[in-house]
């Protein structure tokens, strides 16, 4: 998720589809619309102070007052919005049918990913990692469970907020193959500041290929077994956590049925390897402290080893 | 000497005074400053820190120069510079250091730690990094 943040050029700055490309010609005439005013105002001041004095008698006169504080930013700023609006209003345009639909529910303080259909039932469901086409517009219906979230991924889309008993549409669309991160921009408490996730675009060819050996997954019997699946399933992990085609059916937390391909884990944070996993098991609260995860240090680290190697195996 | 003339204490022979500061100056003088007994080429070590940020190590330990996270299911890092051996059973050298990051169950038998996913030029700056630390106070 860091990648959001930073890096040259900015990712604010740096759009990777027609989206973002709209958000940032928008940002930059702000800014050249803020720094020809700010040229005004200072240019004004210096009259008003050193000024010749027929010139100050002039910018203290009521015409002054009429043109320069109410007739043109009247007419800039109204201007400027309605451009505003009609150049960003197609990114929230209705579900036509004709795009992938993702509903990302932010939750604390990680993101419920559920990939759907075109009649909006759950087709495969992920965690804090949003797969899609390049060059095809995505409809993104952002909920909340608890508190207001928000999704952001500079790269492709300005912010949106994720409302609590509502449904926020939101369109991205990539332009480029390639791995953009986004975080929750909205304040929600405890590790906000930790809460990420990743979206991977790729092309359309390599996308269904992707979206075929994920159904193909959910169709066949979960084969993979060991030490590690038994300690999963004993030490209660299922309670929270689903993994496809084994009795671990919780829905609190992520869905692990495809943990073993996720790019990062913790929700964006952290890279994923059997180290990470292994340190997340034994001391998620030392990593993002507040997370509704306990720190299982009561397994050892042969248990803690073994559970990892079985969670790797889910891809 | 400023720090004993802030520490005034009345109703004590100036002679007892002077016995005191000579006792704690020779205390002082016990521990010589440390020298860092490896010093790696800095390109290196700044490169080997961005191998441990990516790789994610802090998030089984604490390591000078890496505010977060700071796992604490490993061992912390601090003062790595001047352990005896490498997770108790490797001499402290960079070459066993690099070649423990990457794969420590083969070179310790057992050991939790499990192999890093990092090329080998990576496990040697990631070790420079880790063996130049010099955190003494």
């Amino acid at each position: 998720m860091f990648d959001a943040l930073w890096g040259w050029p900015p990712p604010v700055l740096d759009p990777a589809g027609p989206y973002a490309d709209k958000v940032t010609v928008l940002a930059w005439v702000l800014l050249a619309l803020g720094v020809i005013v700010t040229a005004i105002v200072c240019a004004a001041l210096w009259v008003a102070i050193k000024g010749p004095p027929r010139w100050k008698q002039r910018l203290g006169g009521e015409s002054a007052v009429w043109i320069g504080g109410i007739a043109f930013p009247g007419v800039v700023l109204t201007a400027l919005l309605f451009w505003g609006l009609t150049l960003t209003a197609d990114l929230t345009d209705d579900i036509t049918g004709n795009e992938q639909r993702i509903r990302v529910t932010g939750e604390m303080w990680w993101f419920r990913v559920q990939y759907l259909d075109e009649a909006g039932r759950v087709v495969m469901e992920d965690a804090n990692e949003i797969h899609i086409p390049v060059g095809q517009p995505v409809v993104l219906e952002l909920r909340s469970a608890d508190v207001i979230h928000n999704f952001w991924v500079p790269h492709l889309s300005g912010k949106k907020d994720m409302v609590p008993g509502r449904t926020n549409l939101l369109r991205i669309q990539a332009g480029e193959a390639g791995q953009f991160g986004g975080v929750c921009a909205e304040y929600c408490g405890g590790p906000h500041a930790l809460m990420g996730f990743v979206a991977l675009a790729h092309e359309p060819a390599d996308y269904a290929r992707w979206q075929q050996a994920r159904l193909q997954r959910l169709a066949g019997p979960n084969t993979t077994g060991g030490v590690g699946r038994q300690l999963f399933m004993e030490s209660g992990c299922g309670a929270c956590h689903r993994v496809a085609g084994t009795e671990a059916n919780g829905l609190a937390g992520p869905d692990l049925t495809h943990v073993g391909t996720r790019a990062t884990l913790g929700a964006g944070i952290l890279p994923n390897h059997r180290g990470t996993l292994i340190g997340w098991i034994g001391d998620s609260q030392g990593i993002k402290p507040g997370n509704r995860m306990p720190s299982y240090d009561t397994l050892s680290a042969a248990e803690l080893t073994a559970i990892a190697q079985w969670l790797e195996q889910q891809r | 000497m400023r720090g004993q003339r802030q520490i005034t204490i009345t109703g004590i022979q100036p002679a007892a005074r002077l016995l005191a500061g000579l006792c704690l100056l020779a205390v002082a003088a016990c521990k010589p400053p440390e020298e860092p007994r490896y010093t790696p080429d800095k390109a290196i070590a700044a490169e080997g820190l961005q191998v441990i940020k990516q790789a994610g190590c802090a998030a089984c330990h604490e390591i000078p120069g890496v505010t977060w996270p700071a796992g604490r299911l490993g061992p912390s890092l601090r003062g790595f510079d001047d352990i005896g051996l490498i997770a108790g059973a490797l001499p402290n050298t960079a070459e066993n250091l690099a070649a423990f990051l990457r794969n420590a169950p083969a070179v310790k038998p057992g050991s939790t730690m499990p192999p890093i996913p990092i090329t080998p030029d990576e496990a040697r700056a990631a070790a420079a990094y880790l063996y130049g630390i010099d955190d003494d106070v």
